[in-house]
């Protein structure tokens, strides 16, 4: 297992400052193998435990005193609760509510593996949520919800949201269509948003950061180095902002479409 | 024509893209100050549509430059 970190290290640090894709290169820490199903944990897998356990420990930990007065530990916490809490409360209403653990959790857990990535260790540093197989998991899992749950809800007259209400019935046949195209194009959209969100942020902060060393190593134009450094620190700030963002959108759609499951056709 | 060049070219045209999610969000930005000028204490209440709606427009740009940078380094 030693063997392949170091390993996995050198070549990053041998091919530091190539290629600006090299930082989402997925390696294996300990190889497991489960009847024949290669199921190693790789450094993505090693960041998603890591991300669990930061989450566990930090709200167990947190919320574990109860105090009526909170600790700043406690606010905290209580400021996430309410916060996701009010977005389900206003996009799915009350009877939204028995969706909040799973809102929650989606939330949290795209917020912390997306902060994660952005906290810079040399050969180490790797964003989950820049795959696209774990954002199109996390969206396949929210749209297998809606559909299942809007079925169990509604029955057959689930369908009912694919035709849109006070159309005259001749535009039908070309409405509806669109709106099936259109409930079928959220997961893409869902997981592809949040995953180039990542991706691109992640791949812009190396190339500006490369512009600094290509800078110093180019003579007199050395002077012009700090020009991209303060770039590299502004992204770095606006890919804070996304990364929280981004799992905030994440959570608001997911609302939108638990909303459809919720009240059916409208 | 040479592939490494259709690829450059491919990757430019991509990245004109972004530019089309910049004009929404100056589109985004410019109307929310104008509707918050007019009614600043509405403005406040709004804060968190303005930023879904950055975040689903920025997304669009980011699409584009996402092309664009597959083309570089991906193919």
């Amino acid at each position: 297992m030693m063997m392949t970190i170091i390993k996995g290290s050198t070549v990053a640090a041998e091919g530091h400052g190539h290629s600006p894709i090299e930082q989402f290169e997925i390696r294996e820490l300990v190889p497991i193998n489960l009847f024949g199903i290669d199921a190693s944990l790789t450094n993505s897998g090693a960041y998603m435990l890591l991300a669990l356990g930061l989450i566990f420990s930090y709200l167990y930990f947190s919320t574990g005193g109860r105090s009526l007065v909170p600790t700043r530990l406690q606010s905290i916490s209580e400021i996430l609760y309410e916060f996701i809490a009010s977005t389900v409360r206003e996009n799915v209403g009350a009877k939204g509510m028995q969706f909040f653990p799973l809102v929650f959790t989606l939330f949290i857990f795209v917020l912390v593996l997306n902060l994660l990535g952005m906290i810079p260790i040399p050969g180490v540093t790797f964003t989950v949520t820049s795959h696209i197989a774990v954002t199109a998991t996390l969206a396949l899992l929210v749209i297998s919800i809606v559909i299942f749950y809007g079925l169990y809800t509604h029955g057959i007259g689930f369908f009912g949201i694919f035709v849109p209400s006070g159309v005259p019935p001749a535009l039908l046949p070309l409405l509806i269509p669109i709106e099936i195209i259109s409930f079928i194009s959220r997961p893409i959209s869902l997981s592809v948003r949040l995953f180039a969100n990542m991706l691109a942020g992640h791949i812009a902060l190396k190339i500006f950061a490369g512009f600094i060393g290509l800078l110093l190593g180019g003579g007199i134009w050395a002077l012009l180095a700090p020009l991209p450094l303060a770039l590299t620190v502004a992204l770095t700030a606006l890919e804070v902002l996304v990364a929280v963002l981004q799992a905030y959108v994440f959570a608001v759609l997911t609302c939108i479409y638990l909303s459809d499951a919720v009240h059916g056709a409208h | 024509m040479d592939p490494a060049a259709a690829k450059m070219i491919g990757a430019g045209l991509a990245a004109i893209g972004t530019g089309a999610a910049g004009i929404g969000l100056g589109t985004l930005f410019g109307h929310f100050l104008a509707g918050a000028l007019r009614n600043p204490s509405a403005a406040d209440g709004q804060r968190g549509t303005l930023l879904l709606g950055f975040a689903l427009t920025e997304a669009l740009g980011i699409f584009a430059l996402l092309i664009a940078l597959l083309l570089l380094f991906a193919f």
